[in-house]
This record gives structure tokens, sequence and C-alpha cells, in this order.
């Protein structure tokens, strides 16, 4: 009934509509698995159950809170408002400074503390989490 | 007096915009032959510009304060050599350089195009002086280098320490070269589109375009890649960061085209989709561009968090996705007479079918690196899109891909059969057992890793074996995709065994675990032009009772008063030794990183041998010419 190049083309674009799906679903299912939600210290007390999953910690590392141990480096984020106890071994930036920002990857223990596993470098002096940011904005 | 003389020729340059846009119109309608004027006046509009970055250099090196960028990006301390290079380390500098790059490109395209039609040329240009007259409104209206400032302060601000690097010195105008090497591309398919020119002929003739934005665009993302292995401690190479992600879009984009470049040179297929990608290729360069300069991506490449730059890279973008789509809807016209079906067993359908990947690999990234911009917008949710979610999505299938990468170039174009095709499956046993033998005696995830080895090494060997054949039928390709096979296994092995080790420790501790004893002996402290610097030394003992020595390095920098870690790295052929060390600030603990990276020069050295892959095919084509 149809030609051989209409069927040719008919099976081009299923495959390509396939493909497309395909990936779209796969991204999309990804994203929702891979995904690092950012919070500030006012935003996790106000959470109500507490997840086991990786998330991002900003805003400002606490005047004379940096304690620094042979394993592990303790330092409290606050955003003014609120704060967070963070226990972190790994590397640290050349960046993190007390009463500098910092952004600090990892899980919640309860919504006092805090296990970091990564700190994340900026590479600007005068960069601050737009959270804080806006929190210093509003006192 | 350099900033001024910079202002007023960069004035003139873009005078010299509507000149040549009004004497094309002309030569366009009145005559038959290419007006030699033109060239002249390109070559004009590319010496102004020269002259105005120059005038930008001049007031660099003199430490012109009354100049508000040097003013915001120097200081009189600063070696020679970086305050050359801040020239362009800063969001003013880089767009002048964006300029200059463009106007060579079209320049050097009107010198190396004689053979080509009038009209093309003609229209090449008029194409290019809409780019060109975009990005002059935008470097004069909204990020004007040459900006004065009263009173005159007598000290800059500096640079940003990191930038003061030599591999990050050069790195900004070769990626550049490559960027905007790509506009060529664009302007010139948009030409070819609407004179319905594209022909073999073209093909042959813009594949020197393709190849040489392709190679600077290579080398460029290479360095910036070296220099965040060594300068910003994270100790790899590549971290799926959002601006390095911004870089790699373009280059799968324009690597699938110049794959289909080749395809349109022997068999006149796939037009269309070589028009698409040429005009991606350009936008998601601009795109680059615009997340980078705009602020909205937050790294070392945001210079200023300036709005109405942002909108006006994204306004004039959008006018040229536009243009070009209505040039690709309204003239192109599909030859049709020329329309083969691609038969499934051939080098057109591998290539195609790769092609296939490359898009998925985009968009994968696209939307990795996307996808938080516009949560944010929406919803005002902040997220972030970490590495493990490109290696979930990429990973597997490079696969497939590297297999079809090694049985495609084996096939004829057009139509291939299965006779002598033996070797390749005896060769893929052959990787097969190869990868068991080496992952065996790991523990890693045995499954995954064997297949992805296998696939890596079933390339390498089948491209080794090429280059012992008596004759060789194609080099360049052989050593492009040998290079590219070692690349995957140099990440491979990298990934699989590397070993870290990060501590805190005091002067003259020592750290043991198993396999290695590391001891803090002691530091030195120096001072340099324009930083302090506190250079540690380690002994390190490993289990064979050999003993390394390593020597990181702080930098305190004066202004501005920055402090940067300075890896120091032990390369040999097998692995590099890196360590870093940092101080926290008011604490006695230093913070220790010491990794070993195994085959690391190998990567750098594949992504080497792929360029020169690309680099023969470029002279040879210049030869055949």
């Amino acid at each position: 009934m149809y030609g051989r190049k209409v069927k040719f083309r008919f099976l081009f674009v299923l495959l390509i509509l396939l493909t497309l799906f395909l990936s779209v679903f796969l991204i999309l299912k990804s994203l929702e698995e891979n995904v690092v939600y950012f919070q500030s210290p006012s935003e996790i007390k106000i959470l109500s159950e507490i997840e086991n999953k990786k998330i991002r910690v900003g805003g400002m590392v606490k005047i004379n809170s940096i304690a620094m141990q042979a394993k592990e480096v303790k330092f409290i984020i606050t955003d003014f408002k609120n704060e967070i106890n963070v226990i972190y071994s790994g590397v640290v930036p050349n960046l993190f400074t007390e009463g500098k920002g910092v952004v600090a990857e990892g899980y919640l223990k309860d919504k006092n503390f805090f296990l970091a596993t990564k700190i994340l470098a900026k590479h600007d002096e005068n960069y601050m989490p737009p959270e804080v940011k806006a929190a210093l904005k509003e006192e | 007096m350099a900033s001024l003389i910079g202002y007023y020729s960069l004035i003139f340059g873009f005078c010299f915009s509507f000149l040549i846009i009004f004497f094309s119109i002309k030569n366009f309608r009145d005559s038959n032959f290419f007006d030699s004027k033109l060239i002249s006046l390109s070559f004009l509009q590319f010496f102004f510009v020269t002259i105005s970055f120059l005038g930008l250099i001049i007031s660099f090196v003199n430490s012109d304060f009354s100049n508000e960028t040097v003013f915001n990006h120097s200081h009189t301390t600063k070696p020679l050599f970086y305050k050359i290079s801040g020239t362009w380390g800063n969001h003013e500098g880089s767009l002048l350089l964006w300029l200059l790059v463009l106007t060579l490109f079209i320049f050097l395209f009107l010198l190396r195009s004689k053979n080509q039609t009038k009209q093309y040329r003609i229209l090449t240009l008029l194409f290019q002086q809409i780019i060109i007259i975009g990005f002059f409104i935008f470097v004069i209206k909204t990020s004007s280098p040459f900006n004065f400032i009263f009173p005159i302060p007598n000290e800059g601000l500096g640079l940003n320490p990191i930038l003061q690097d030599p591999a990050l010195a050069i790195h900004p105008p070769i990626l550049y070269l490559g960027y905007v090497g790509s506009s060529i591309i664009f302007s010139s398919t948009l030409a070819a589109t609407s004179l319905n020119y594209i022909s073999r002929e073209w093909a042959h003739h813009i594949k020197q375009w393709v190849l040489i934005s392709w190679v600077f665009l290579t080398i460029g993302i290479l360095l910036g890649s070296i220099w965040a292995y060594y300068e910003l401690g994270w100790g790899g190479f590549w971290f799926w960061d959002p601006v390095e992600n911004v870089s790699l879009m373009p280059w799968l984009a324009l690597t699938t085209l110049f794959h289909c470049i080749l395809v349109l040179e022997k068999r006149l297929i796939l037009t269309s989709w070589v028009v698409v990608l040429s005009i991606a290729t350009f936008t998601l360069s601009m795109c680059g561009t615009f997340l980078v300069r705009s602020g909205i991506l937050n790294s070392v490449h945001t210079f200023a968090n300036d709005p109405e730059r942002g909108l006006f890279i994204l306004i004039f973008l959008f006018c040229l996705i536009f243009l070009s789509i209505f040039i690709f809807f309204f003239f192109h016209k599909v030859k049709t007479k020329n329309i083969n079906s691609i038969f499934w067993f051939s080098k057109d359908a591998s290539i195609l079918i790769n092609n296939w990947f490359m898009m998925y690999f985009l968009s994968v990234i696209l939307i990795g690196t996307t996808y938080p911009i516009f949560l944010e917008v929406i919803t005002s949710q902040k997220i972030s899109v970490g590495p493990p979610f490109y290696n979930k999505l990429i990973v597997p299938f490079l696969i497939p891909f590297l297999l079809i990468m090694t049985i495609g170039p084996k096939l004829k174009w057009i139509k291939s059969d299965l006779k002598d095709k033996s070797y390749l499956i005896l060769s893929l046993i052959f990787s097969l057992i190869f990868s068991i033998l080496i992952i065996k005696n790991l523990n890693t995830s045995f499954l995954a890793n064997t297949i992805l080895i296998t696939s890596a090494f079933y390339l390498f060997f089948s491209t080794l074996r090429e280059f012992f054949k008596k004759r060789l039928l194609n080099l360049s390709q052989n050593i492009a995709h040998f290079g590219f096979s070692l690349l995957i296994l140099s990440i491979l092995f990298n990934n699989i065994f590397s070993t870290e080790i990060i501590t805190n420790m005091k002067i003259g501790e020592t750290f043991e675990n198993k396999n290695f004893k590391i001891n803090f002996v002691r530091v030195e402290k120096k001072d340099e032009q324009n930083f302090k610097s506190i250079i540690g030394k380690f002994n390190i003992e490993n289990s064979n009772g050999n003993i390394e020595i390593l020597r990181p390095e702080l930098r305190i920098y004066n202004q501005p008063n920055i402090m940067t870690s300075e890896a120091d790295i032990k390369t040999n052929l097998l692995n590099d030794q890196f360590m870093t060390m940092n101080l926290v600030q008011n604490q006695d603990y230093f913070n220790i990183r010491y990794q070993i990276k195994p085959f690391m020069v190998w990567i750098w050295l594949s992504v080497l041998l792929i360029t020169f892959g690309a680099l023969i095919t470029l002279f040879r084509s210049k030869y055949e010419n």
C-alpha cells in the first residue's frame, strides 16, 4: 500500500521519537534521584522530618567557631537567625574562613548536627550565599 | 592616553561595520565580481579593534588606574606577564577579545575563500557583520573597558590570585578562538543555506573552519582542565561544574558537526542535519558566554553580576536563533534527487548512530546544567546537579558508543558486507579476556567495569592494529580515535586505582596507615613579588620503603588578600603524586591532601593525540587545495 520510502521514513521518525522519550525519561528519573537541595539553617529548623538524603547547607562560618582536630573540623554555619553545627573531615578550601560564606554538602544527623562530606570552594573572596545576603538585608 | 586611543578606535571599528554592510549590499546587487575593497575594509575593522585591544593592554602594563577596568583588575606589584593576561581576565577585556577574534576570523575567511562564489562570500560577510555589530553594541554600551574614574586612585584592586597562572593566562584566548571560530561556521552555513549553495565542495571548504575551531576549543578546554587540576586542588580533571559543561556542549556539537561534514563531503546527504548542527554549535557557544558572563552560574568566570549585560546577550541570542530558524525553514531546500536511503550496515549509518549518542550526551549535559537555573526561577528552590547524575546517564552509553566507533571506520561508505570482518569479533574476544584479567584482582564492581573496559580496549586494539598495516588508509582518523580510546582507558583506570588521604596535621607530626607514612617535616617562608609563600616539606614513605619528598605551597597574596594552595605534583608515566596543604585561620593544624592518581599524564597526552589527528586532517586538506 505504502511505498518503501514512506515506510522507511515512518520507521525513522518512530525511532527518533522512541529515543527521545527514552532519554527524557532517563534524565528526569536520575534528576529525581541525584539532585541536591540547598537549605539555610533557618529552613532546617522548620523541617518536619529529617530525611537521609544529601543536602547542601549554606551560610556564614560563625566567628570563633572553627575547631580543628587531627581527624575532623568542627564549625558552625549561621544565617544570623539560626545556626547549625557541622562536623567535617576532608579537604578544606582556601577561602574557608570565619566570618565568610560557606556551602557544605552532606547529611543531616538531626536539626542541630550536620555531617558534611564536602565543603565547596568558592573562588571569590566576596562571595556570600544569596540566602545570607537576603538575611543580612532584612536586619 | 592609551585608553582614549583604544576607545576611539573601537568606535571607528564600529563605524566600519556600516561601511562594510553598505558596500557589500551594493556589491551584491551591482557587480558580478567580488569587490576587493571589502577585504580591505574588513582588514581595517580588524586593525582598529586590534589598536583598541593594544590600547587596553598598554593601559594594563602602565597600570593606568584612571581606567576603571585596570583599576578593578590590576595592581602595580603584579608581575608583567599577569598584567598583560589581566587584560582578558575580566569581563570587559574578554569581550573586547571576542570582538577581536570575530573580526580576525572574517578577514581570514575572506582571504581564504577566493575560489568560492561572490554571493556566498558577501552573504557570509553580512551575517558575520550582524554578529560583530551585536558585540560592538554590547561592548560599547554595557561593558566598555575604557571607562574613566575620577579622582584617579593610586592603587588597583588586583587580579584574583587563582587567575595568576600561566595556563590560565593563555586559556581564554585559545578557548575564544574556538568559540568564536564557530561564528564563521554559523555565518557561512546561513549564507550557503540561503543561496542553496550546500554541496560537496562547500563541505570540503567549511571542513577546514570546523577543524580550526575544534582544535582551539579542545586545547582551550584542556588548558582549563589542567589548571583546575593543579590550582583548585580538587584533585581531578573534570568536575561536571556548570562552567565546564558549558564549554563541553559546543565541543560535542562541533565534534558531531565535523563527522557529519565528512558524510556530506562524501555523499551529499544529511544536509539539514549539518545546518542544524552549525547553528547549534554557535548558539551553544553564545549560551555559554551568556551563562558564564551573566552571573547566573557562580564561578571564577563570573566577573560581574550586571543584569543588563545578561539581558542583552539573551536578547541578542534570541535574535540570532530566530534569524537562523527563519533562514532554515524558508530557504533550506533538500535536494530531492540526492536522497539515498542509508543502508544500516555502512560507515554513514554508524556515523549517524554515534551522532545520535552525541546528541544524547549533549542533552544530558544541557538539562543537567540548565535545570537548576530554571527551577530556581520558577520555584525559587535551590538545587545542584552533581557528578553522579552525569556519570549514571553518560557512562553506560559509552559502551555502545565505543563499539560503534570501533566498527564504523572499518565499514565502507554506502553499503558494506560481512566479508573479512571476522577479525572484529576476534579482537572483541581478545579485549574481553584482557579486561577480565585486569579487573578480576580488584574489588570493584566487576561486571560494569569489565564491559566498559572491554569496549574501550576494543577500540584501542583495533586502532592499534591499523597502525601496523602496510597501507594505512586514514592516518589522522586512526590517530584521533586511538587517542580517544586512550583517553577513556586512562580515565577509567584513574577512577578505579586512585587513592587519597585527607588529614589534618601539625608541623612535626606523622600520619600512618597500612600503605603510607607521611611525615610533616617543616615549613619554610619566602617573600615573593606580590605574595608571601609558605612551603611545607613532607616525607612520604610507602610500603616498599621508598621515600618521596613533596613540597606543597601556600601563597598569601597582598592584593587582594587571598590565600591559594599550590599543589606539588610529582608526575611520571604511571602515576601522579599530588599533594596540597591548606591552613585555616587561627589554627595550628594544616589540612593535608595526598593523592596518587594513576595515568594522569595520559589523560592530557591522549587529548593532545586527538588534537594531533585533527591537525593532520587540517594540513592534509590544505595541501590538497
